[in-house]
């Protein structure tokens, strides 16, 4: 992936970090959308596109930093407003903040365990099991 | 008409049309050819394939567990004909289908009928499901057979009038369930046969990706255009080739393999709950089912 992509992505990683306080909403949606951008890259890979370790790297780096950053970015204040979030977050605070400790684990694991294409095949897939635990049950359809 | 013979005469025609109504809507009895295929011994391990075309955990798994092999039924689906509790379908001989024959179970799935001879409500999408192909059918019986049995009956349904009149179901049948077409006749490839038998059939797509009228049925025309989610909250999009324009035979594969959209996005949702499913599959069965929701039909 260039660098390009990942600088942008890091820097939208850190301005909704820098705007959480003023609008959570905004950051977390800013913090999804770049989860989205490190998805595509891995899926790619998966798909048949070029290895490339640096890109994974990047890729699961941002999964790693969100995780942490996430569950600050859903404070009761936020519940209504321009947002797919679920009242269900509310109500299971405690699992819903499982979740992210538990993806940031699993990104973190990947990222010292992926060191070629071979590793990188059989640790990726188990990551991206993430995306559906939460968007499931705490994101509200779409449509 | 002389006036003091209407009233007889009104008589007969309610007693006409009430008998008429009586043999239209008569359970249909099984196929002969049909109940004896699914007779004969089934592949448990071609079952389980079947299991996961057809989804069935999605309804009938115990609430509140995450084995998609303990089918004690029982998940409130909530409708807009009311709450329905899907059955116990594990082997428990009191609780689920323990005692059934594959007639019965060929039955139920195939014309929507129980082995006491009454209708089923199409929220079982027997619609879809009777075109299951018979062998089909008689291995997905021996795949459940083998798994655990759970005690404990579902809840039984209580819907309002006039949808609590059962018998009635049969003239919806006759409207809304159709015959399976010649799967082997036409298509440009057995890829794009299988999946169409797969979205057809027991994939049952259709169901959720399709709107209803205000009987519950889904009208040919509008089929695979999208609608609203059975409980209400939120849409299932279409699927046909325009609507699914941005994606690729690649990109469905991907989605029903991982969840993960041509976006990087997860498709959450309910599709969550069909993508465990579909994610059992071959993966040459998801880009059968992508191959043919590609191609214009």
């Amino acid at each position: 992936m260039k660098p390009i992509v990942t600088f942008g992505m890091l820097i939208a990683l850190c301005v909704s970090a820098a705007y959480a306080d003023q609008d959570p909403i905004a950051a977390r949606k800013a913090l999804m959308k770049s989860n989205g951008a490190a998805t595509k890259t891995l899926v790619g890979i998966l798909k048949g596109a070029p290895f490339d370790l640096a890109a994974v790297q990047s890729a699961l780096k941002v999964y790693v930093d969100s995780a942490a950053a996430a569950p600050a970015l859903f404070p009761d204040s936020s519940k209504t407003g321009d947002t797919h979030a679920l009242p269900a977050i509310w109500d299971n605070k405690a699992d819903f903040e499982a979740r992210f400790k538990k993806f940031g684990a699993d990104a973190s694991a990947a990222l010292a365990a992926i060191t070629d294409e071979a590793s990188f095949k059989a640790n990726a897939p188990g990551i991206l099991k993430n995306c559906g635990s939460c968007h499931e049950t705490y994101r509200a359809p779409l449509n | 008409m002389n006036r003091r013979r209407l009233p007889s005469a009104l008589a007969a025609a309610a007693l006409a049309v009430a008998a008429a109504g009586w043999a239209l809507s008569a359970p249909a009895g099984l196929d002969p050819a049909i109940a004896e295929a699914v007779a004969q011994p089934g592949d448990a391990a071609a079952g389980r394939i079947v299991f996961y075309a057809g989804g069935c955990e999605s309804c009938h798994m115990s609430p509140g567990l995450s084995d998609p092999l303990r089918l004690g039924g029982g998940q409130p689906l909530a409708t807009p004909f009311g709450v329905f509790y899907p059955p116990n379908i594990s082997p428990d001989p009191q609780s689920g289908i323990g005692a059934w024959s594959a007639r019965d179970f060929a039955a139920a799935l195939l014309d929507g009928v129980s082995p006491a001879g009454a209708h089923y409500y199409p929220v079982f999408p027997y619609t879809s499901y009777r075109l299951t192909r018979p062998q089909d059918v008689r291995d997905l019986f021996a795949f459940l057979k083998t798994l655990p049995a759970v005690q404990g009956r579902a809840p039984g349904i209580a819907l309002g009038f006039p949808f609590n009149i059962r018998r009635a179901l049969g003239i919806w049948k006759r409207l809304y369930a159709v015959d399976p077409p010649d799967w082997d006749a036409t298509g440009p490839s057995d890829s794009w046969r299988l999946g169409r038998y797969l979205v057809e059939g027991p994939g049952h797509c259709v169901e959720c990706h399709s709107p209803r009228n205000p009987l519950g049925g889904i009208a040919a025309s509008a089929r695979f255009q999208g609608g609203p989610l059975p409980d209400g909250k939120g849409k299932a999009p279409a699927l046909t080739p325009v609507a699914l324009k941005d994606w690729s035979k690649d990109d469905i594969a991907e989605a029903l393999s991982s969840g993960v959209t041509p976006t990087g996005d997860s498709l959450g949702g309910a599709m969550a709950a069909v993508v465990r499913n579909t994610a059992q599959l071959p993966p040459s069965y998801r880009a059968a089912i992508a191959e043919y929701l590609k191609t214009p039909r």
